[in-house]
């Protein structure tokens, strides 16, 4: 295979949060505008000068994204939409990368957001897919937690994985949530507490779960000269990957398609697992977290819960990984969820995550899965972060 | 399902019916059709020999569109299982826990599908399409060999037992041995409609006999005799057979005047009107009322209803606006999760069909495969060989049975 080409002459900027709450009477639009201006103020960028614009967000309708240029008044000579829940984030970040790379613009404001009405969620899953609507709503999960529960089981059976290996997991994340002032998940939680807590689809319990919120996230791909004009620090892009409907034929999904990728991510980055000073999953369930330290080549296959066992996941860790808190501890703004783990490793290779700053933090990996299109996540994708650009 | 129901507490508020999701792709519908018959069909791909599911409209293997629903092997390995115990759907939230899992079929495809208690992952189930309580196909996995009854299968079937049903015609012989294969099929009470009750009729005393069978007075071309009925049991009927039929041979240039007619569309069109205005909605607001719910209505029709046979010509078009009416009765009802199944016969082995050949219908065949029919849940059925073979020729050439149907 060619070698593909470096994300030469592009940084990434602006990591922008809107802080989360569980309910919103407010539209999708209101949380894209909130990401939007959060960019021009963390940047000195005037909207004028955005001329490109990536959205995700599952409860903009009516709208579309181009509904949103005039809502937002945004004038843009490039303009993509990426339906990708949790690889939202990668998938915008390398397509924006290249557009700004080949001249077609210049600065891309990259927003993803949801809002959360009392109904959202359960509209937003009727209408998921057309597998979903046909061969997996019916069933009565009702969501998510029937499929990843269908998955959960298989995937602990096949590898020995225990609910005490995932607690490791959600405990250690929540440590570092606890450090976000806007963690919705506010309370400590204890290993005891999360083998205690209420069953929700088996082996999926309370604790397992991502609380759907309204928020947003957003980030700047732009022009690596004019952020150093502009005296706006950017990270690098050191390689990315993106994969859809891999390894269709085998009967439950044990693996991402990471596995397919991630040879390619570490070659084109130049550097190996050892050299990534952060690492940010996407922790939808616990046990999806496992595959990925799995297919990202962090550990062997099956031996996740091992790597658990023998690292600390926390800020402070050896292993520093979702630093955050993740979805588990921040809440699931809709897309934004695909986001959130992009806009932490841009802060931690930027040195402005305050609280949950890794120290010495130069490479971040994002990682992100999503679309349960049927029995089993469709998306993956990955990139790899460096600091130090402008 | 061996427990009694309870007797129902007067101060609690019936439960009321709520569907479990019901939107479908159109494509999708060959389930439907498949559950509605008891068939598993799924589609195959006639270029590359792949089994599909779910409904597709391009084959993943070699982008084809010519992709027919055909028979398929219905073997399959569990290969994981939930129990949901707190899901976000509201129908399955007042069902919880339930299971679901993921079967791998030995013919390729991978579905997600109901459980039966009896089935374990890694284990061997038979799968099956069932009507759900909105009416739409779901899969079903049920345990090799023989099946147990089960809490979560009786939610996509009608087993008459435990169940209070209503046969409205006890003079006709189908109506007798509809009657006692339901009482047989462990119905708790089979009420029977006779009409003007100071006639002795043949077989009287088969029905007298049998404890779980009580004779009413019921002539349902008589509105007013509906509703007195009604009155009485429509909020205790589960299962409302209609049996009543009207049979005459002859056409239309046969027979002077519209006296005949008359006697057809009293008895069958307009007495399943007086059928359903008194008892459906009675029905309808039973279709989640514990586990003796109000769950099928069931007409027998004749299979000419769906191609005019002309030596039976106006008791085909009183049968066909009666099969009409049934699809209106069929949606009017589905928000209660109470089906409407139609059985389709030939001709049946009673005087009014006494100059036609054989083959011929049993009235004990078609209480049989009404029995079979709610156990299994499905909801168009076609009895014996006639009805089996216009039901092909139908779907085969509607033009050629009308010609032959004339001949």
């Amino acid at each position: 295979m060619a070698r593909r080409a470096p994300y030469d002459g592009v940084v990434v900027c602006a990591p922008v949060t809107v802080p989360y709450v569980q309910y919103s009477i407010e539209s999708a639009q209101w949380w894209l505008g909130r990401a939007l201006r959060g960019l021009v103020q963390a940047t000195g960028i005037r909207p004028a000068e955005i001329d490109g614009l990536s959205v995700s967000s599952f409860t903009l309708a009516p709208d579309s994204a181009i509904g949103f240029t005039q809502h937002v008044g945004l004038c843009l000579r490039w303009l993509d939409t990426v339906p990708l829940g949790g690889v939202s984030g990668v998938a915008a970040l390398r397509r924006a990368a290249r557009a700004v790379q080949a001249g077609d613009a210049d600065i891309v404001a990259c927003v993803a957001g949801d809002t959360n009405q009392v109904d959202t969620f359960r509209r937003t899953l009727e209408n998921f897919s057309r597998f979903a609507q046909d061969a997996s709503y019916p069933y009565g999960g009702g969501g998510p937690n029937a499929s990843f529960a269908l998955l959960a089981r298989n995937y602990m059976r096949t590898y020995g994985v225990t609910r005490e290996d995932l607690a490791l997991l959600a405990v250690s994340q929540r440590q570092n949530g606890l450090r976000q002032p806007h963690a919705l998940m506010k309370s400590p939680l204890t290993v005891a507490q999360y083998l205690a807590a209420r069953p929700i689809a088996d082996p999926i319990h309370l604790f397992d779960c991502v609380m759907p919120c309204a928020g947003a996230e957003a980030f700047l791909v732009m022009r690596e000269d004019i952020a150093a004009a502009r005296n706006i620090p950017g990270a690098r892009l050191l390689g990315s990957i993106e994969r859809h409907n891999a390894f269709a034929d085998e009967p439950m999904a044990l693996r991402g398609g990471w596995a397919m990728d991630i040879g390619e991510l570490y070659g084109m980055a130049g550097l190996g697992p050892a050299e990534i000073d952060v690492l940010l999953t996407y922790d939808d369930y616990p046990f999806v977290v496992l595959m990925q330290l799995e297919d990202l080549g962090f550990c062997a296959k099956g031996e996740a819960a091992a790597f658990l066992r023998a690292h600390d996941l926390t800020i402070d860790g050896d292993f520093p990984h979702n630093t955050s808190g993740g979805q588990l501890s921040l809440g699931q703004a809709g897309a934004a969820g695909g986001y959130l783990g992009m806009t932490e490793a841009l802060r931690q290779v930027l040195h402005c995550a305050g609280p949950s700053q890794v120290s010495g933090a130069r490479r971040a990996m994002v990682s992100g899965f999503g679309m349960i299109n049927y029995e089993r996540g469709l998306s993956s994708g990955a990139a790899i972060l460096a600091g130090g650009a402008a | 399902m061996s427990d009694v129901p309870a007797p129902r507490n007067p101060l609690r508020r019936t439960r009321l019916p709520i569907s479990p999701p019901r939107a479908r792709s159109r494509r999708a519908h060959i389930y439907t059709k498949a559950a509605a018959e008891g068939r598993f069909l799924l589609q195959r791909c006639t270029e590359c020999g792949l089994y599909l599911y779910p409904a597709r409209e391009a084959c993943p293997s070699c982008l084809s569109a010519d992709l027919p629903p055909v028979e398929a092997p219905r073997g399959g390995v569990v290969v994981s299982e939930t129990t949901i115990r707190v899901p976000a759907d509201l129908y399955f939230r007042e069902r919880a826990p339930w299971r679901i899992g993921v079967v791998r079929l030995a013919c390729g495809p991978t579905m997600i599908s109901h459980l039966h208690a009896a089935v374990r992952e890694g284990e061997a189930v038979v799968m099956s399409f069932r009507l759900d309580k909105s009416g739409q196909a779901v899969a079903f996995a049920a345990p090799a060999g023989p099946v147990p009854a089960d809490r979560q299968l009786r939610e996509f079937i009608a087993d008459p037992q435990h169940r209070r049903v209503l046969v409205t015609d006890g003079r006709s012989a189908v109506g007798q041995e509809v009657a006692l294969a339901l009482v047989a099929a462990g119905a708790r009470l089979v009420h029977v409609g006779i009409a003007e009750a100071w006639k002795p009729f043949a077989g009287e005393e088969r029905l007298r006999g049998v404890d779980a069978l009580r004779i009413v007075p019921l002539d349902i071309a008589s509105e007013a005799s509906v509703m007195e009925l009604a009155a009485d049991i429509a909020g205790k009927t589960d299962i409302l057979v209609n049996t009543a039929d009207h049979v005459r041979p002859g056409g239309l240039l046969t027979r002077a005047g519209t006296g005949h007619l008359r006697g057809e569309i009293e008895q069958s069109y307009r007495g399943f009107v007086h059928l359903a205005q008194s008892f459906g909605p009675a029905m309808l607001a039973r279709g989640a009322d514990g586990i003796d719910n109000a769950v099928a209505w069931v007409n027998i029709l004749s299979v000419y209803a769906l191609a005019n046979w002309p030596a039976y010509g106006s008791h085909s078009a009183a049968q066909a606006a009666c099969l009409s009416l049934s699809h209106c009765l069929r949606a009017e009802l589905r928000p209660g999760g109470v089906r409407v199944v139609n059985l389709f016969t030939g001709p049946v082995d009673t005087e009014w069909f006494q100059t036609v050949p054989p083959p011929k219908v049993a009235p004990r065949a078609i209480a049989a495969a009404l029995v079979r029919s709610l156990r299994e849940g499905t909801e168009d059925v076609f009895v014996g060989d006639v009805a089996e073979d216009i039901r092909r020729r139908l779907a085969d050439n509607p033009k050629a049975l009308e010609r032959e149907l004339g001949a």
